[in-house]
């Protein structure tokens, strides 16, 4: 059963059971992530590109681990050695990459739109590791596994999204993708961190008010507070920040038995949460997150690679 | 999902499955002198149903639980890019494998291509002292050098058949039968569930 | 002489629309009249074309000096008659910025040495387009700069706007704005709403260019200054000025061609930096009140905010790629495509939109139809059917975002002062 898609760029083109698949498979290699020897050869041979144009730890970790788990060459290219920093155009770039006879491009950059622009220059698979404010939609599928992972199940869930929501490029593709699955989405901030028109990118509900949800949320998913971006002041501290929008053992009471605490990490520990929530053995699920990630990324990679197999035979 | 039947014939029914598997209980007690140190693991998804068979007759022989264990060699496949199976089911090592004397067990051998995979999986997985395998069906047309330790029955067959094993736990009935291959399909297991 | 032969004839000024043939000498048109004969005269066959006051287009970008990779006053006054305009006034937001009577004087005489059409200079309110000093207006008025105008930014401090009215008041020139007030706007690069939402770029609000309108508008009220708002694109912006216009006030405002046919919806996750554009595409509800505008006379005039980019700086990343687009080459297409051919308006109001009301704006001697006026004339042919491609422009880009588009009507003949610039469709060398 081939998978239908060249590219993960834009989470809405993917259904239900698309992304139903990508979770099933990355639960295999849970397995195989927990076995001595972490390594797969499925991807011998093949060649990935991670192309981080904007800095970013986390996620290209993550990509990197999943490649060579699965066998792949893999060539990191961008930081300070972005060919950008030196004025070449991202078009020039990936039509350098493609000499090298490249198989999929990892796409990271701060400007929206980026990894289109990459599938229209390259013959290669196009992975979007996060472009912008726009959408990061392999954190969404692994949002998506963690949670499917706790509860069993994501249709009918409750879950409330937290925090900056309007440069939020984890919502651009969380929210679509949770809907798609059959979840309803809260969405929950100060108007100055609320997009423009919530409802296009589906959101239930929007309120300011967390109290008022949170006894009915199965998933509290906090959005990290980029501390480098509260240069426009979107709200007066981060103390005041904390008080109504961060999530205390003080509001765990307001919270259902079984519901679960997600965030994309890295945590601010005192914004978005205090200690006891953020390590909190039953709720939070932010280290699954992580691991989640290698597992959801070696899900893709292996299903885009076959599919592109599939699709130019 | 249909397929098309095209059954040619039945070459061993239910009775002869049962009986070439006690066989092949003996067979693996008495080349590795009794189960100590014995683990039996099987490839999905008609292996794994025979290693479990064959650790119940070993139980029934020497009065010993045995590791019994799963793997799934999808992602092991030199053809898994272009031959995407639909499910991936999970490989379950409830033992660990390091100095045992393993038992690789799989419904039918042909080219030798998913021994080669389960062999690479078995390595990942940790370090036995030995490998045998062990198989219901022998068909020919090797293309590796692989050969079973342990084989149930060899069916001479030609390439453009499928020899295949249903079974009660999988399929509803026992038995192995040679069809001609639809076209566009492949001849490898038989797909599990509703045909 | 130049005889033009069995043209229909519009010009609203001298209410006449009939087919008959002009007459013209030199500069100026010394007959109209059917059965027109001309010892030695070329005559020009132009049944069933017609042929009407010149067209200006009062919003271009020429882009020299500075920017001659992207345009230059050869190639955009070769556009412009292309597109059947015989006037454009250029935009000075050159570099340097046209904030001086040299700069102005600087464009006058290139567009003499090189120009296909006339063109007509503004000049900057302030100084660098900065909006913090005043530029040398009366300087700028005097070597022939016929408005002023910061295009490209808004004067963000409302006592540097009075100043300036209240400075520019003297001259008799419209001051020409560009109303973004930069703390709402910021980095803004789509209408914020579904479309800033959809793509995940930072949205530039109405509310930016609404605010400003109103300020300005109270500002027209309090200097008496004439105030021409540049390309408007909000209904509710739109509102105000219609409140003005019935106040009596001395107000005016243009509208493009992309903001009346586009909207935020036609931006797709292909991210078309040819869509990218100052103030952004508008809702389609923003479309419809636009038109409505053209409609009932709100809209005074129609303009291009011709805008043109090399190829390399458009394709890229959309937060990357410069504002604007091209437009001299399409506008009469589409405005006899989308507009006049549906029956919304008629030829009258397209001649009034595109050719009388600009040179009103910019205090222009009026061009009529008439014995005695300069021979500044366009020629279109309605029924003639074209698909837009960038091959056939004169412009040096072709950051169009309608490349591709079917349109039937466009300029066939053009006359500056009596002088064919372009004859069937092909600009003269």
């Amino acid at each position: 059963m081939a998978f239908n898609h060249k590219h993960l760029i834009d989470i809405n083109e993917y259904s239900a059971s698309d992304i139903m698949q990508i979770l099933e498979m990355a639960d295999s290699f849970a397995e195989v992530n927990r076995r001595k020897v972490k390594k797969l050869p499925t991807l011998k041979g093949k060649t990935v590109v991670n192309m981080f144009n904007e800095p970013s730890t986390r996620t290209r970790s993550s990509f990197e681990l999943a490649e060579k788990r699965l066998s792949a060459d893999t060539l990191n290219f961008g930081g300070s050695s972005t060919s950008s920093v030196k004025g070449e155009s991202l078009v020039d770039t990936v039509e350098t990459l493609n000499a090298y006879n490249i198989d999929a491009v990892v796409i990271r950059d701060k400007h929206a739109g980026a990894p289109y622009i990459v599938s229209q220059h390259t013959p290669a698979v196009v992975i979007d590791a996060g472009d912008g404010k726009h959408q990061h939609p392999t954190q969404a599928l692994l949002d998506l596994y963690s949670i499917w992972k706790r509860r069993g199940t994501l249709e009918g869930l409750k879950v409330g999204i937290v925090g900056d929501i309007a440069h939020s490029r984890v919502c651009g593709s969380l929210v679509p993708a949770l809907k798609i699955m059959g979840a309803e989405v809260t969405l929950i901030g100060p108007g100055t961190l609320m997009p423009a028109a919530p409802d296009v990118l589906g959101a239930d509900y929007v309120t300011p008010y967390l109290d008022d949800v949170l006894p009915e949320l199965d998933v509290v998913y906090m959005l990290r507070i980029q501390r480098e971006r509260l240069e426009g002041a979107p709200f007066p501290s981060l103390r005041e920040y904390h008080q109504l929008f961060g999530l205390t053992k003080d509001r765990e009471r307001l919270m259902r038995p079984d519901a679960i605490v997600c965030h994309p990490g890295p945590i601010n520990r005192g914004v978005e949460f205090d200690s006891y929530m953020a390590d909190h053995p039953e709720r939070s699920v932010i280290l699954d997150q992580v691991y989640a990630g290698i597992c959801v990324r070696m899900a893709v990679l292996c299903l885009l690679l076959g599919g592109a197999e599939n699709a130019s035979a | 999902m249909t397929e098309q039947r095209g059954v040619k014939s039945i070459v061993m029914d239910g009775q002869e499955i049962e009986r070439c598997l006690t066989r092949i209980a003996h067979q693996i007690l008495e080349t590795n002198h009794g189960a100590e140190n014995l683990a039996l693991v099987g490839i999905v998804t008609r292996g794994d149903v025979l290693a479990h068979r064959l650790a119940q007759k070993i139980r029934e022989i020497e009065g010993v639980e045995v590791g019994l264990g799963s793997l799934d060699i999808s992602f092991y496949r030199d053809d898994f890019l272009t031959n995407m199976s639909p499910e991936i089911h999970a490989t379950d090592i409830p033992f660990d494998m390091d100095g045992k004397n393993i038992v690789l067990v799989d419904d039918v051998l042909y080219t030798g291509r998913t021994i080669r995979a389960a062999l690479d999986a078995v390595m990942d997985l940790g370090r036995p002292a030995r490998v045998e395998l062990a198989v219901l069906v022998d068909r020919g047309h090797r293309e590796l050098p692989i050969r079973a330790d342990f084989v149930g029955k060899n069916v001479p067959s030609s390439r453009d058949e499928s020899v295949r094993l249903f079974l009660q736990e999988t399929d509803g009935h026992s038995d192995v039968e040679i069809l001609e291959i639809a076209p566009g399909r492949r001849a490898g297991s038989a797909p599990l569930g509703k045909e | 002489m130049l005889l033009l032969k069995g043209a229909r004839v519009i010009d609203p000024q001298i209410e006449i629309d009939e087919e008959t043939d002009v007459l013209v000498d030199g500069e100026r048109i010394v007959g109209v009249g059917t059965g027109l004969s001309a010892e030695g005269a070329q005559v020009i066959d132009l049944s069933g074309k017609c042929l009407v006051p010149g067209l200006v287009d009062i919003h271009v970008h020429l882009r020299e000096p500075g920017g001659e990779h992207k345009e230059t006053i050869e190639s955009g006054t070769r556009a412009a008659a292309h597109g059947g305009f015989t006037g454009v006034c250029a935009m000075p937001n050159t570099n340097p910025v046209c904030d001086t009577g040299a700069g102005v004087g600087y464009v006058k005489q290139r567009a003499a040495e090189v120009g296909k059409c006339r063109v007509y200079p503004s000049g900057a309110l302030s100084v660098g387009l900065k909006g913090e000093v005043l530029s040398e207006m009366g300087d700028m008025a005097a070597r022939g700069a016929v408005a002023f105008t910061d295009d490209g930014r808004g004067v963000q401090d409302a006592g540097m706007m009075r100043r300036i009215m209240d400075y520019a008041a003297m001259f008799g020139k419209t001051v020409m704005v560009h109303e973004q007030d930069a703390s709402l706007v910021g980095e803004g690069q789509v209408n914020e709403g579904v479309a800033s939402t959809r793509l995940g770029m930072l949205g530039w609000p109405a509310l930016g260019e609404e605010l400003m309108i109103a300020r300005d508008i109270m500002l027209c009220e309090l200097t008496g200054c004439p105030l021409h708002i540049q390309h408007i694109t909000t209904a509710a912006g739109l509102d105000l000025v219609r409140q003005a216009k019935d106040k009596g006030l001395p107000v005016t405002c243009e509208v493009t061609p992309h903001h009346l046919f586009l909207t935020e919806d036609d931006i797709t996750l292909a991210y078309e930096t040819s869509m990218k554009v100052n103030p952004p595409l508008r809702t389609q509800a923003d479309a419809e009140a636009l038109m409505e505008g053209v409609i009932d006379g709100t809209v005074d005039c129609i303009v291009t905010d011709h805008a043109p980019h090399a190829d390399w700086e458009k394709a890229r990343e959309f937060e990357l790629a410069p504002f604007g687009m091209i437009g001299l080459e399409t506008s009469l297409g589409l405005m006899l495509t989308k507009m006049v051919a549906p029956g919304i308006i008629g030829y009258d109001d397209l001649v009034d939109l595109m050719a009388v009301a600009p040179r009103d704006i910019l205090g222009l001697e009026p061009v009529k139809i008439a014995s005695g006026s300069v021979a500044d004339l366009t020629v279109f042919d309605p029924n003639l059917t074209w698909t837009v491609d960038a091959a056939d422009f004169e412009s040096k880009a072709s950051n169009s975002a309608f490349l591709g588009w079917e349109l039937t009507g466009r300029a066939t003949h053009v006359l500056v002062g009596g002088r064919l610039v372009m004859s069937d469709g092909v600009v003269l060398d």
